[in-house]
């Protein structure tokens, strides 16, 4: 066991076993997607996909735990592989270096148990939203707007992105407030909670809920769906 | 009375919390009118927990939430 000890007894040592047979896949390996990885590995979970098209960038080093000086340039995807070899060798990192899309989003997404939206857009969003559906996969919503966070768990059938964006098309309000470093790590942190407990069949998950974290009025607001 | 609760950027030069007085017909659409919020501004609104239409009337003590869009990541 022992890289996994700490886990001990917050998992049992058969939970931690099991998470070697699970296969994530993470959509964006940006602010989120960064320390969704990373947590995910440390976790174990024995195979992770990695999805982005995007190569880091300078504006990228204020929150995305992967970029630093020496790998602007790099495919996130292919950097987040490459550390994640480093962390946790007993996982593989499947490292896709392109955007997901309505063509190859079925083929990408298909044979994973669950899905993690790290995602920095609404329109694709939707697109991953429509693919768990027809695939009957379990989607972790996250975003991130400057002092702001939202999280929500979502089942086949649920559609409950189509509650928190009325509008399809809309920008979020991060087009103004920018990004700060703390909120993908709290955002990402709580979506990479629900996953375990969605595969370990224990906990509460935010089924129907959103949480919606206020970071500068420090609050925490869980609103139901019914 | 209807509460209005408002999540966000929304609270920048506005209460947390607003009142409003209840008449028969009031939907969505006339509050945030008066809030001086635009449709497309509001991603999530709710009213009692439940997803409603801005034409749609409001019953009396509802609770409405609005929040604006979160999407980066």
């Amino acid at each position: 066991m022992g890289k996994y000890d700490r886990n001990m007894n917050t998992l049992s040592k058969e939970e931690n076993e099991s998470l070697k047979n699970f296969k994530i896949c993470v959509v964006g390996c940006g602010g989120i997607g960064g320390y969704v990885i990373e947590m995910l590995g440390r976790l174990g979970i024995g195979y992770i996909t990695v999805i982005d098209g995007d190569v880091f960038e300078e504006t990228n080093l204020n929150r995305q735990i992967l970029s630093n000086s020496q790998t602007i340039g790099k495919s996130k995807a292919q950097t987040a592989r490459e550390r994640m070899k480093l962390v946790n060798p007993d996982i593989y990192v499947n490292a896709v270096f392109s955007h997901l899309n309505g063509e190859n989003g079925m083929e990408l997404i298909k044979g994973h148990h669950l899905v993690i939206d790290a995602l920095d857009d609404v329109e694709t969003r939707f697109i991953l939203q429509d693919i768990c559906e027809k695939l009957g996969l379990p989607l972790i919503h996250g975003a991130i707007a400057g002092w702001y966070g939202q999280v929500t768990t979502i089942f086949p059938g649920d559609k409950t992105l189509d509650f928190l964006y009325k509008k399809r098309t809309t920008k979020g309000i991060e087009r103004k407030l920018g990004n700060p470093s703390f909120a993908p790590a709290l955002i990402g942190s709580i979506q990479v909670s629900e996953a375990l407990k969605v595969l370990i069949r224990r906990g509460e998950v935010l089924r129907k809920k959103i949480l919606y974290i206020d970071t500068f009025a420090q609050e925490y607001e869980i609103v139901e769906f019914f | 009375m209807i509460k209005v609760k408002l999540f966000a950027t929304f609270r920048n030069g506005r209460e947390k919390e607003i009142h409003f007085e209840y008449y028969e017909g009031i939907t969505g659409r006339e509050i945030i009118e008066k809030l001086g919020i635009k449709e497309e501004e509001v991603a999530i609104f709710i009213v009692n927990g439940r997803d409603k239409k801005w034409d749609e009337p409001i019953e009396d003590e509802a609770t409405v939430s609005l929040f604006p869009p979160v999407g980066g990541g």
